[in-house]
């Protein structure tokens, strides 16, 4: 079943008299139960999005057209106060760097009991059983201990695992993940993504994930947005798009990863940079950099189009096909 | 092939200090008696997780700390024997790239001042318009050109500032040079383009490269040979192109494992590693693995395991190799 929908989301903002549009045509669904990969380089809007999402890029002063939807609801139209409610109850959010993300004067229990009272009418005692139950799902060891331990006292992994209770408490229907294993060790990644998977199986819940590691995403994900200086310029279920990428910058990423086992010499690489906000080019913003690129590139950004299956792809090398 | 860097026997600990009065409250043996050599022209992998000790080895070679013990030999001359004046004589030879392009440059110095200070400090006398060439040669070299020269660092992105670091580790023609993490903190289609640099300057110059990284694919697609450490200790040397086929640690076999490949529904059956690389304080005796590893019996905890030669020509220290030596 379809709860989240985003169509034509964009954001803009204003700075210094003139309109920036950071992000622009990004429309995907997904389902319950589902994991769904957002993936692009530094600057492409990955965070924005996921802000966007659930109304905080409002609060700073963006403009946030295209349309939301959530369940029954459409987001993009609801007031600051009835998003607080939907924040943190119904949607949660997990930052990147679980060292910054806690506060370190206060135990780790008591942040995020803290969470649990803000949206549920519990008792104390309630609450601190229920989170240390919650806690040991998530294999925390010895919860009770760690309840009453500090952030500075536990391992990157650990603190991590605390964020994750932290955004599980109010049994969210949608967890937003940014970039949540960036800041740790290969093996606690492993870890923490079979953890992620467990939770979408066995709760239901949809699990919107920002990374740039293309590998978390081909073995973690059902679905994969690909992202490019702000816009969406591929969406498909994961198996479609990273065994028969469509858009040239899908496959040239996919070729700048090493594997065990590569010839020496055979890495491939995109040459050129990503460009920054303010500097787009005109047309489609990958030309630059694309060797398929050709004349209507140049001119006219890509419309998203539909190829077989539930795979978009906004790319003129496949509208020139279907005409 | 000769031996263009031997490591002997390498150790250094930290007090680690705490407390109202900063005493000291124990020792953490950053590096644990390791050996190891490069040969000219090789690219040799140290990988590891954070804490295992891969920057510092990189910093004892170098000598920017003194080790407790242990030598060093750079074309056989043992640098950490040397006085304070001749070891900079020998750093001319020996360059490192930093893991972080922004705090590496000095924001205040466009990257022409930047480049011309290894001369500098060497006290190599040029004219000036020498030295504006041999600056834009070098930067010709890492694919800027001249007019990056009169950039600010802040005005440069992730990796041109890479590039830039990169053509100053070079600017005196060194035979060795250590990269760090040169593509941590670079997107993947700018790492793919330093690595292929890299790959380029090391074929163009004739260097011989130490390169130090977590990402275990990244490693073993790069380099010839691979260090893998943990704890402080190297638990095993191998060859990058045995290492998807044949590790005998368990720990390599684990890092392997926590390996995300980009193909989809690849995934073997595999059981992510338990906890998480334990305090590097007072490291008990045995291996350092043990408290990790599903293999470990009583004689683990007991007994540190020496390095083995397996037959494919690595090394390994380990009880219970996942292959047998014969």
């Amino acid at each position: 079943m379809t709860f989240l929908k985003v169509s034509d989301l964009k954001v803009e903002f204003q700075v210094d008299k003139k309109t920036i549009t950071p992000i622009e045509n990004i429309s995907f669904e997904m389902n319950e139960g589902e994991i769904l990969g957002m993936v692009g380089e530094t600057g492409s809007g990955k965070s924005l999005t996921a802000h966007a999402i659930m109304g905080l890029s409002s609060l700073v002063g963006g403009k946030i057209g295209g349309s939301v939807q959530f369940g029954e609801q459409d987001l993009t139209k609801l007031s600051e106060n009835e998003m607080q409610s939907v924040r943190g109850s119904q949607i949660a959010f997990i930052p990147q760097n679980p060292m910054t993300s806690l506060d370190p004067v206060y135990k780790v229990g008591d942040q995020i009991v803290e969470g649990l009272y803000k949206h549920t009418k519990i008792s104390k005692r309630n609450a601190k059983q229920q989170v240390i139950e919650l806690m040991g799902k998530l294999r925390i060891p010895k919860p009770d201990r760690v309840f009453q331990q500090y952030p500075h006292q536990l391992s990157g992994g650990l603190k991590q695992r605390i964020v994750i209770a932290m955004g599980l408490c109010n049994n969210p229907r949608l967890l937003i993940a940014d970039e949540p294993t960036t800041a740790l060790d290969v093996t606690v990644q492993a870890q923490i993504m079979t953890l992620f998977k467990e939770l979408a199986e066995e709760r239901g819940i949809g699990l919107f994930l920002i990374t740039h590691d293309l590998g978390v995403i081909a073995q973690v994900c059902d679905k994969v947005v690909v992202m490019y200086a702000g816009n969406m310029v591929e969406f498909g279920d994961i198996k479609t798009v990273f065994n028969t990428p469509s858009h040239p910058y899908t496959k040239a990423l996919l070729g700048c990863i090493p594997h065990i086992g590569m010839g020496k010499g055979t890495l491939s690489a995109i040459d050129g940079n990503v460009p920054s906000v303010g500097t787009y080019p005109s047309g489609c913003r990958y030309h630059p950099r694309c060797p398929s690129a050709f004349e209507p590139c140049k001119k006219s950004m890509p419309e998203l189009i539909r190829k077989k299956g539930e795979t978009q792809v906004a790319c003129h090398l496949f509208q020139e096909i279907k005409d | 092939m000769g031996k263009i860097l031997e490591v002997k026997d390498l150790s250094v600990s930290f007090d680690v200090r705490g407390g109202l009065l900063l005493r000291s409250i124990g020792t953490v043996k950053a590096v644990d008696n390791i050996s190891f050599s490069i040969n000219k022209g090789e690219i040799l992998g140290v990988v590891g997780e954070s804490g295992c000790g891969k920057s510092t080895v990189a910093r004892l070679v170098l000598r920017l700390i003194e080790p407790d013990n242990g030598s060093v030999l750079f074309n056989d001359t043992d640098i950490l024997k040397l006085p304070k004046k001749e070891i900079r004589q020998q750093r001319r030879h020996m360059q490192m790239v930093f893991q972080d392009p922004y705090s590496a440059m000095d924001p205040r110095y466009t990257i022409f001042r930047s480049l011309c200070e290894p001369f500098q400090i060497q006290g190599v006398k040029l004219k000036k318009e020498a030295l504006r060439k041999k600056v834009d040669d070098l930067l010709e070299l890492v694919g800027l050109n001249s007019e990056h020269g009169f950039a600010y660092p802040h005005e440069l992105s992730g990796g041109q500032k890479q590039r830039a670091d990169i053509a100053r580790a070079l600017a005196l023609s060194p035979q060795f040079v250590i990269l760090d993490e040169p593509t941590a903190a670079l997107d993947v289609s700018v790492q793919a383009q330093i690595i292929k640099l890299l790959e380029d300057i090391r074929e163009r110059l004739n260097l011989t490269f130490l390169f130090i990284s977590h990402d275990l694919s990244l490693v073993s697609y790069f380099c010839h040979r691979v260090v893998v450490m943990y704890l402080g200790r190297i638990v095993e040397i191998i060859s990058a192109d045995l290492i998807g086929e044949t590790p005998y640690h368990p720990y390599t076999k684990a890092l392997i494992d926590s390996i995300f490949e980009t193909v989809p529904g690849q995934e073997k059956k595999k059981t992510p590693l338990e906890g998480e690389v334990p305090s590097p304080f007072n490291i008990p005796p045995g291996c350092s693995f043990v408290s990790r590893c599903k293999y470990a019996k009583d004689i683990c905890q007991e007994k540190t395991p020496a390095l083995e030669i397996t037959p494919d020509g690595g090394q390994i220290a380990c009880h219970f190799p996942l292959r047998t030596l014969k």
